[in-house]
């Protein structure tokens, strides 16, 4: 036979191509290890930073409706960091080192958390185009080849919904209100349309680890595809709000049934994420504060159990135990 | 600092009663009581469960992916276990 000549790395790819999924205790190069644990630590990095810019709103959202749903949505952001590190974790990844690097500035996340949302329109938008964005890349990642992260995505991916139709929402509310509410929509729009098409990353050209990630299945859109593909879903959707994209060289291509748009400002991107951003300093410090001021809080429930054990207490009566149903002799 | 790491648990959930319960992933919890308390709130926020159990991952055994080959083999030309391998006459009925 054949295969008994064949590599491990060429039989791992092997199963790649027939869209196998990778289980943790499977084989797998090293670098296709090193390269899960760094995207989806990076992505769980940035569920945890991206509920600083909305949780900045909780106590101004306008009714006690809109707040309950911007609690609801940034509790599932967290929810979502936490299948991630746990997904992470599958691959020998410490969850103490993925927070130490993302404290030491060591680990990215997504850049957009870096802008600031100055207005209750920035939450709108936050939901409807950040999430929008969000969704695009996370589609396909609920088949991505790694077992743990698919099945991770597949739960993000369910919640995400009612994210981006939220955002919606509020953006549809404001157009529909006073001049000064649409102006405000518009306005969060302008501030908010760039960015959001950088975070499908840099172009294909220069994206480095582009052809090796596909090739394992880990993504299956190039981040250009992508980014096509979420300006020919939102324009239509902008146009039902009666915003404006802020795009001069937008415009629809009969040919390629798109539309053509101008050029990302590369150079802003790189400045955001080498940390030179509006609030690179600001979100990185508030994880910090947060990790070191629970220090004393995990330290005394490890404490606390520990005494409990000691002591013997019974911490839980229900779950897989039956020994109340078994015959006493 | 990794002495400090809440030990790892994971997490199964019955949907509804009647059914399995099924591993949906896992979580850090100083004990079993904040372990359930934590699945509830990261894995049941939309009613997925009716009943949880944590088990601290380090109590999981579980079989090489290696072996699995020569490990689940056996099962694989026994195909009399089916009830397709047999002819049954059509106008037999109620089999």
């Amino acid at each position: 036979m054949e295969t008994a000549e064949l590599t491990q790395e060429e039989l791992f790819q092997q199963r790649i191509d027939a869209d196998q999924r990778i289980e943790p205790k499977d084989w797998m190069p090293d670098a296709y290890r090193k390269t899960l644990i760094r995207q989806i630590s990076q992505h769980a990095h940035s569920e945890i930073v991206g509920m600083l810019p909305e949780g900045n709103w909780i106590t101004r959202a306008p009714s006690l409706k809109r707040k309950s749903i911007l609690l609801a949505k940034v509790q599932d952001e967290a929810g979502h960091g936490l299948y991630l590190y746990s997904a992470a974790e599958t691959l020998g990844a410490s969850r103490d080192q993925m927070l130490a690097d993302l404290h030491a500035g060591k680990a990215k996340y997504s850049s957009i958390f870096n802008y600031p949302t100055l207005s209750w329109a920035d939450i709108g938008c936050v939901g409807w185009l950040v999430d929008g964005a969000a969704i695009l890349n996370q589609v396909p990642l609920c088949r991505t080849s790694f077992g743990p992260y698919a099945r991770a995505m597949v739960r993000v991916c369910k919640e995400e919904s009612f994210h981006q139709r939220q955002g919606f929402e509020i953006m549809q509310t404001l157009c529909e209100g006073a001049p000064e509410q649409k102006a405000m929509a518009q306005e969060a729009l302008n501030r908010w349309w760039w960015p959001t098409l950088m975070m499908f990353g840099p172009k294909d050209d220069e994206s480095p680890n582009t052809a090796r990630s596909m090739q394992w299945r880990i993504k299956r859109f190039t981040n250009d595809e992508l980014r096509q593909k979420f300006v020919d879903m939102m324009v239509p959707q902008a146009e039902f709000l009666g915003l404006t994209v802020p795009d001069l060289a937008l415009q629809w291509n009969e040919t390629k049934q798109g539309y053509d748009f101008g050029e990302v400002n590369w150079e802003e991107f790189w400045q955001v994420v080498n940390g030179n951003g509006l609030c690179n300093h600001d979100r990185l410090q508030a994880r910090v504060d947060a990790w070191e001021e629970g220090a004393w809080v995990r330290e005394a429930a490890l404490a606390h159990a520990e005494k409990r054990r000691q002591r013997q207490e019974p911490i839980h009566k229900s779950g897989p135990t039956r020994k109340a149903e078994l015959p006493q002799d | 600092m990794s002495q400090s790491e809440w030990p790892l648990w994971e997490v199964f959930i019955r949907s509804k009663q009647g059914l399995d319960h099924k591993h949906v992933g896992s979580l850090h919890a100083a004990d079993a009581a904040m372990a359930i308390q934590n699945a509830r709130d990261v894995y049941t926020r939309r009613m997925e469960g009716v009943s949880i159990w944590v088990v601290e991952s380090r109590h999981i055994h579980a079989s090489n992916p290696d072996d699995a080959a020569a490990f689940f083999d056996p099962a694989n030309d026994k195909v009399y276990r089916h009830p397709t391998f047999y002819q049954v006459p059509d106008s037999i009925k109620h089999m």
